[in-house]
This record gives C-alpha cells, structure tokens and sequence, in this order.
C-alpha cells in the first residue's frame, strides 16, 4: 500500500492521521481512493494540489506512476513565474 | 531515457552561438505586441476606477457613444454570467460587476478610429460611486473591525474563529518542535515584512483582438502563452476554446506577470460589437502598475533555534500574505515549503494564511513566494550567525540540504547542488576581499521547485537536411537557441541548420506558459524526443534503401550507418540525403512529442553581495554581487548566466527600492517608473556568475530551470549586507534611503 502524507491542516479531515495508506498504480488513484477513505479531503483535492512520488514532485499528472511501497505527499498546487 | 545515454563529449551543448532573436531585436524588426496592425482596425481605452472599494451605481455610456467615431463600448452587462471559481475571478478583473475592488480596477471599456478619440470618449463614460471602506495592508486585512471586501471568500481551510477576509490557512511540519527549541543555546523570533512589488517588465500588455458575430475570433498578443490566453478568454466570454486563434509576439519580459489575461477579452469583445473590426488595445505604464498582477506583501514571523556550533534545531514560521481582492493570488502554496527548503533541519513547522485586501489581482511572479519566505529565514540565520559570531557559509554548508535528505516539505531531494554551489561561493576571491568603513557583506541561499507541465512539440526534415522545430513556449530567456542546440546536438548537424518557432494554438496540443523554469526543460525534453522519433525514420528509409534490417543501422554525426560488420557495408547516409528523396521514400519525415513533463531538477543558489552605505543620506550602493546557482547543464551558458543577473538585479531592486505606496485614500501613489524606482544599468557593478553544474538525471541533458531562483536570495541578502554595514538591522522592506537613515539614527540611539 503506498502511503500518503497529508499537510497538518488536512489532517483534521481524515480523522487527525498523518498518513493514509491506499491501493493505487497512479497518482490519480491514490488522490481518488483518498477522497474515498476520507470524504472531507475533496474539497481541497478539487482546489488542486500537486504530489511529491518517492521524491519526485508531480505537478498535475494524474498518470504518474506510484507504486506499492510509495511514499506520496500532497502538495499546494504549484506555480511558477 | 537516462541523462548517461548522450553525456557524452558534446559537441554544441555549452557553446554560446549568437542568439536567432538578436539581429530583428537590434535592428526593431521583432514585432512585439504593439506592432500588429490590420486594416480596419478600432484603437481602444478602459475607464478605470479612481477609488479602493466602491458600489458601482450607475454608468452612462451615452455621451461616448455619441462621439462620431466611436464604434462600440462594453461593460460587464456584455459579458455572459453564469461563473464561478477562477473563471468568475477573471471576469470579475477583466470589468467589474456590481463593485470596484482596486484603485485601477476596469469599469467599461470603449473602442474608436483612433486611440486619442478612445481616450475622449473614454472620459465622457460617467460612473457613478458610492465609495465604500477599504483597506490595503496585509496585517490590517486581518484584524478585527477590518472593512469585510467580499463575504463568503474562506474556503475549507479556514479555521473558525479568522476575520472574513482571510480565504485560505496552510500548516504543515514535522518533527518535535518544543524538544528542537529546547535543545537549543538561543532562541530568536522577529516579524519581517515585504511590499508588492511589479514584475516591472519593459513591454507593456498589448494584443489585437478580432471576433465576428460568430463568435470565432483571432489575437495577436503578448503573452507568456497563448494556449491560457485562449482558455482564459473563451471561459470570460462564454465562447469556445477552438473559436479562437491565439498567436504570440516577441516578449519584452514576463517574469509571471503575463500567465494571464487583463486587457484580451475586452478587445475581443470590443471587437464583436464593432461588426468584426480588430480592436487593438495597449495599456499605459501607469495602468500596468495599477491594474495588473503585482506580487502579494506579506507579514511573516520567524522562530529559530541554534547551537552555538551553528547547528539549527528547530524553525517555525507563520506567514501572512494579500494578493488583492481576489482568492488564490497569494503565493503562500509556495512559499512556505521555500521557506526552509535550503535547510535539513529536524523540527519544523509552518503556517500560513491568505488575506484578501483593496489592492490589484496578484499574478506570479519569478518564483512565487520565495523571495519572501527567503527574506524571513534566512535574514534571521544571519542574524544569529552574526549574534554567534559563525560564518554564514559554514552555517549553511552544516546545516544545508544534501542529497537522500528530507526537505522542510516534506519528500526526500533526490539530486540537489546547493552544498556545490555553497563551497564555490566560500571558493571566490568576492567572499575574500577585505571591506572598508561603511561596508558590509551579505550572504543567502533560495530555492525554486522548477515545472514541467504540459507540452507539446513537432520537428520537421527539411529537403536540405535542415530541421525546423515548432514549439508552445513563447522565448523570454533564451529558449529557442537552447533548444535548437539540444536539437542540433541530439541530429549531429550544425546549429544553424536548425531554426525553432514559437507557433500559434492551432499548431500544436496544448501547451502551459513559459513559466516555472519550464521553457528549456520541458519543450527541450519534448524536443529531443521529437528529434528521436525522425531520427527512428530516417534510419528506417536509409535501411530500406541499403535493404537491411532498420535495427542495423545507427545514426552519428548527422548521417546514417550501417551498425557493424554484419550490416553490410555502405557509405553514410547523411540527413541531406535523406531528406532530399523522402518525397519518393515515403513521404515527409517528422517527429512530434507531447507530454505532461516531469523529472524537473529542484534549483539552488547562493549569493553574496558587498554594499557600502553612505551614513549621511542611507543610500546603499553595491559594490560587487556574486549569483552561484546550479544550472544542471548549461546548454548555453550566456543564456543562463543573463537569467542568473536578470533574477539578482530584479531582487537588487526589491531589496532596495520597489514598493507599492497606497495613500490614506487606498489609491496607489507611485504608479509610474520616476516613482517606482527599479534597477538600471548605471545603478550596478556586472553581476559575476558562477554556474555549478550538478545534472539532473531528469532530463536527457541534464538540464534544469534556471529563471527564477536567482530572485531569491538578494533580498535577505542585501538586507544582511546593509546590516553588516551599518550595525541596524531592518527588517521590512524596501532597505530605502530614509529607512536606513532612521535605522542608523536609531542604532546609535
């Protein structure tokens, strides 16, 4: 199961967890199976937010691949200049 | 594809060939947004509102439609309704509904046969106000009995209990926060402020917009891309994407500030009323500064814990920023997880909350958020090493991010430079000369994500063996010359050969602006791919002409070759050859990528500057500036080393002298450039460059962004300097004359 890390301010919304762990091949799935698991998370999964995978920050690909011993953390919805 | 795959003895990466913009930019030929015309065309003005907050209460366009030659005029009542979210955010900027928001905020909008008689008429557009409270500094946003702007604007991270006019709350860290402090020998906590301030470019916003009755339309504009021009648009007046054509003009500079729109829908919609006559609409200097995309002003206070070694134990920040009236301008997505980005520190927490306030719709701007979150931290690691008597280098070569460590946001760094780019700095004979009296040094790091995002490329073979490459992202800094070397290179022709355009929406899918440090990355990235698809072709053709197996043939130095003894033996096919027949060989030869790019290399700096302050007026002057930064690769070095000054002097100017000044009125005092003063040349030494090189293995040449860290570290930076120089410590910026004079004054008590 890879294993999500939510920022401190969502914890409130999945039961005061840091970590939700879920079953997901893409970064899609694990943002799906975590609104899922922890309905109050959608509505700043639908604000939009970018995702760090084993290090790696995606910044809007849902096809990114994760895997099952992932650690996935959510991130603002990033910008540039 | 592994960056080992073509690392290898280039032979134009890292060569400085004269950029293909240069002889149309000097000689006035590049056609920049302003230079469009088409037969026919209207000239248009904007009405905008004199007042902060105010209830619109009537508007009477009757005199200016009057006027002959006045073709047509729009106000909010021409725009569909029916939006919501960021849509209903653009729309409500582009002309306002029911209340103006901003000293500067469009109200109507009129077109004419000339642009002096759309300014008359213009003026004749009488708006009636009912002036209402207002408010424009971050901490007064928030405070109790603050006039609420817009009900309703708190989303779900608000916590209960905050001032309606705050519209979003972060938090997040890790580690033992309390335990990190107490292991601490001192613990220092101060507030820092910044001003907004503009992203200053030369050329003003411009376009040329052409829509028929029909609601299909064209726009020449200056843009950092078209295809969000285009989305932005048709979702503001309700038409469809594909109804309108997009086509970009040479850029005079973006820096963020032109990932959006402003001005385009009213030329197009100026132009359905008007019969389908092309409104051409520029703004004015001062309507620049008043009415588009400034950077958010931000309150943040900083804690820190640190061993008298210089070890830090532990950090917490808690952030308050305004991007205007509108929600989701202020950067503090970004800037909190910069703001100890360049440290591995085992204890750290964050908070930050959005306000909103009466001033502009914040845009980004050259590393959103950073530089702010920079100015905080990392001004008071200098003020402790100072208080500590430690060298800020060695402060930070101890306490710095290294690669497998944790970032303050969490995931691990993978491949980072900011140790190399800390030892060169320690290494260059400017953090070794000895300063006078009235001189002071200063030392910072920044830090940048970087972006992929969104792209799309196409690569054709010419008859001749030349490739012409079209690409989405509009060049600001460099990108078709670093990408026709990358080309050039990955083919094995010269560089000439290759001639690379930035094309209109219906050429390419879509692609995202040249923003983020992604223009060279993620178009490159695309680029190459591209270039490997052709050359996959013409390997194919030679190997059908030679009548081998398309696997025994490789492709060097621009030709195909028979790979090895067992694939017979033929002469090189070179690409002019192949393109010469491809018309009887199977037809065009081309390649074309598109992707959502990722594999971008986080980016690290660090500066030092030197500056001397004049103990009898405050002025600072620089004497010498040092930007270190990790470039992955430089594909052409003279390109990221004008980045690296571009980003300094831009900073230089925050640090010093740009600030937005709102009078007691709410109205901005300074919307000119006698008033807002940036960095010229002759205010300058040369910034030296030093351009480490640590690859990114997400790119096939290692490449990473490079246009936006180096904004970063010249705010704490020159702030510890003028500390250095004058034993005050100022901790709001700009460091302006009168300011540091106070401060002087006050330090000798």
């Amino acid at each position: 199961m890879a294993k999500v890390h939510l920022w401190s301010s969502l914890r409130r919304f999945a039961d005061g967890q840091e970590v939700v762990e879920v079953e997901a091949a893409t970064v899609g799935q694990a943002l799906d199976a975590l609104v899922k698991a922890h309905p109050g998370l959608e509505p700043a999964v639908k604000a939009g937010v970018s995702v760090a995978v084993d290090g790696e920050v995606i910044a809007n690909n849902r096809a990114a691949a994760v895997a099952p011993d992932s650690e996935v953390y959510l991130l603002q919805r990033l910008k540039g200049g | 594809m592994a960056k080992d795959e073509l690392k290898s003895g280039y032979k134009l990466i890292g060569t400085r060939p004269n950029r293909p913009d240069g002889l149309d930019k000097v000689t006035g030929r590049a056609r920049y947004g302003a230079d469009f015309s088409l037969p026919g065309m209207l000239h248009a003005a904007v009405v905008r509102s004199p007042h902060a907050h105010a209830r619109i209460k009537n508007i009477d366009v009757s005199k200016a439609l009057a006027l002959d030659g006045v073709k047509a005029v729009v106000t909010r009542a021409d725009l569909p309704t029916g939006l919501s979210g960021e849509d209903l955010n653009l729309q409500d900027n582009t002309l306002a509904g029911d209340r103006v928001l901003y000293d500067g905020h469009a109200v109507a909008a009129v077109a004419a046969t000339s642009a002096l008689l759309a300014k008359d008429a213009a003026r004749l557009i009488a708006v009636e106000y009912e002036i209402l409270p207002h408010v424009t500094d971050v901490d007064a946003a928030m405070a109790p009995g603050a006039p609420v702007i817009r009900e309703g604007v708190a989303d779900y991270s608000v916590p209960e209990g905050m001032h309606p006019n705050v519209a979003r709350y972060m938090a997040f860290g890790h580690g033992d926060l309390e335990a990190g402090l107490a292991a601490a020998d001192i613990v220092r906590e101060h507030t820092y402020k910044t001003e907004a301030t503009h992203q200053g470019y030369i050329e003003p916003h411009a376009c040329v917009g052409q829509m028929g009755e029909d609601g299909r339309g064209e726009m020449w504009v200056c843009t950092q891309g078209h295809w969000y021009i285009r989305r932005m648009c048709a979702a503001v007046l309700g038409i469809e994407a594909a109804n309108l054509r997009v086509t970009p003009s040479e850029i005079g500079g973006g820096f963020g500030g032109k990932t959006t729109i402003f001005i385009e829908p009213l030329a197009l919609a100026l132009s359905k009323k008007a019969g389908g006559r092309p409104v051409k609409l520029v703004m004015t200097r001062s309507e620049v500064l008043r009415a588009t995309g400034p950077t958010a002003s931000a309150s943040m206070d900083v804690k820190l814990g640190m061993k008298r070694d210089g070890t830090i134990t532990a950090g917490q920040v808690f952030f308050r920023m305004q991007g205007g009236a509108f929600v989701g301008m202020s950067p503090i997505g970004e800037a909190l997880p910069c703001a100890f980005a360049c440290y591995d520190i085992p204890a750290l927490k964050h908070e930050a909350v959005e306000v909103i306030a009466n001033r502009p719709k914040a845009a980004a701007y050259r590393a959103p958020g950073s530089p702010m979150a920079a100015f905080a931290v990392e001004s008071l690691v200098d003020e402790m090493c100072r208080e500590l008597g430690l060298d800020p280098i060695e402060v930070r070569l101890k306490n710095g991010a290294k690669n497998g460590s944790r970032s303050s946001y969490g995931p691990d760094y993978t491949v980072i430079g900011l140790q190399e780019t800390l030892e060169a700095a320690k290494a260059h004979p400017n953090y070794k000369v000895p300063l006078g009296p009235n001189q002071g040094r200063g030392v910072a790091s920044g830090f940048w994500f970087n972006h992929g995002g969104e792209t799309s490329v196409s690569l054709a073979v010419g008859e001749d063996g030349t490739a012409t490459v079209s690409i989405g992202t509009p060049d600001i800094g460099g990108s078709r010359a670093s990408i026709g070397l990358m080309v050039a290179e990955f083919l094995g022709i010269p560089y000439e050969n290759v001639r690379v355009s930035v094309v209109e929406t219906g050429a390419l899918g879509v692609n995202e602006p040249t923003h983020g440090s992604r223009a060279t990355f993620a178009s490159g990235k695309a680029a190459v791919e591209a270039a490997r698809q052709a050359v996959a072709e013409m390997c194919r053709r030679a190997a059908a002409d030679w009548g081998i197996d398309p696997d025994a043939v490789e492709w060097k130095d621009g030709a195909a070759h028979p790979a090895g003894p067992n694939a017979g033996k033929f002469p090189p096919m070179s690409i002019g050859e192949i393109g010469a027949k491809m018309g009887s060989t199977g037809g065009p030869i081309s390649g074309h990528h598109e992707v959502t790019a990722e594999g971008v290399g986080a980016s690290f700096g660090t500066h030092v500057v030197d500056v001397e302050v004049d103990p009898e007026t405050g002025r600072t002057t620089v004497l010498r500036y040092l930007v270190v930064q990790d470039a992955g690769t430089a594909i052409h070095p003279a390109y990221v080393e004008g980045q690296y000054q571009g980003g300094a002097v831009q900073g230089i100017g925050w640090a010093l002298n740009e600030e937005y000044v709102y009078g007691a009125d709410g109205r901005l005092q300074n919307p000119v450039f006698l008033d807002y003063r940036v960095p010229v040349a002759s205010d300058l030494p040369m910034i030296d460059t030093v351009i480490v090189e640590v690859p990114n293995p997400g790119h096939p040449y290692g490449v990473r962004g490079v246009g936006e860290t180096g904004i970063t570290p010249p705010l704490p930076a020159i702030a510890a300097a003028v500390a250095g120089a004058t034993g005050a410590r100022i901790r709001s910026l700009p460091l302006s004359p009168p300011k540091v004079l106070a401060a002087i004054k006050a330090a000798k008590g």
